[in-house]
């Protein structure tokens, strides 16, 4: 139990530093890079927390597509690769912190005061039990969120590619 | 394992995920923090879920429907990032103000 403890504390405390490099360097690809760790820390977290088939989701979507999308963004944007001092807006960064760290403050007093205690993880959760669940009396919410990604599929298509009749009329 | 840890580094991460949104110019930049404040929910509602036990597991359920969410809003997001690019040449978010008045 204390090598455990030990573990957990590591993870959070890389997690924070990670998650700090995303919003500070001043180099595109490291604030993607540094991103992936964040995402993969806390897939352990939740490895951690017994709840391996959310661990799993979030290595498959976020870290296999959703980085892929961002550095493509990234590369497709032409963001000068490499440091880049305009990146930040330097007027925005006191007030931006002061915003940041009331927020953090105010949320920390709340969830120290409200939540305590100690979470024994027994057993592992049953992913055939979250599916049955998922289907069962989330079907409603599950379908919606098809309907959601068909959407997406289509308006991102619409959206990135070129219109060559709206160009020629020049509509755009 | 201890609940408070987790659910401060949680806060920590939704509020740098503000600052990174308040802070940096660069649209794709702002997307990336978008990610990270949703990441921060995400480890909240499986703390909760594994300290409250629950039976019908609605804290896996409904991380597993943000990151569907998540990941089409970045489909979308990057999609109106490439399209502004296109016709202003640039990324910076101060330009975009076609919707100013």
């Amino acid at each position: 139990m204390e090598i455990f403890e030990i573990v957990t504390y590591f993870v959070l405390l890389a997690l924070l530093s990670t998650a700090i490099r995303v919003v500070t360097t001043s180099n595109v690809i490291h604030a993607a890079i540094s991103l992936v760790f964040t995402l993969a820390l806390t897939a352990i977290l939740f490895l951690m927390l017994s709840t391996e088939f959310v661990a799993l989701v979030l290595v498959l979507v976020y870290i296999g597509a959703v980085i892929v999308l961002f550095l493509f963004g990234i590369m497709i944007t032409r963001a000068p690769l490499g440091k880049n001092a305009e990146l930040d807006n330097d007027k925005n960064k006191k007030l931006g912190a002061a915003i940041a760290g009331s927020i953090f403050l105010l949320f920390s007093y709340i969830l120290i005061n409200g939540f305590g205690g100690d979470v024994t993880i027994t057993s592992g959760s049953s992913t055939e039990l979250l599916g049955e669940i998922l289907l069962s009396r989330f079907v409603f919410p599950f379908e919606l969120v098809s309907f959601v990604l068909l959407a997406a599929l289509i308006g991102g298509i619409t959206l990135a590619r070129k219109d060559e009749a709206l160009i020629d009329e020049d509509q755009v | 394992m201890i609940v408070q840890p987790v659910l401060v580094v949680a806060a920590a991460l939704f509020s740098l995920g503000i600052y990174g949104i308040l802070v940096r110019r660069n649209a794709v930049m702002v997307l990336l923090s978008i990610e990270l404040i949703l990441n921060s929910v995400n480890i909240n509602f499986i703390m909760f879920d594994t300290m409250l036990a629950d039976t019908l597991m609605q804290g896996q359920i409904f991380t597993i429907f943000i990151i569907t969410i998540a990941a089409a809003e970045v489909g979308i997001g990057l999609a109106i990032v490439l399209m502004l690019f296109r016709n202003r040449q640039t990324a910076n978010i101060n330009e975009f103000d076609l919707m100013k008045w």
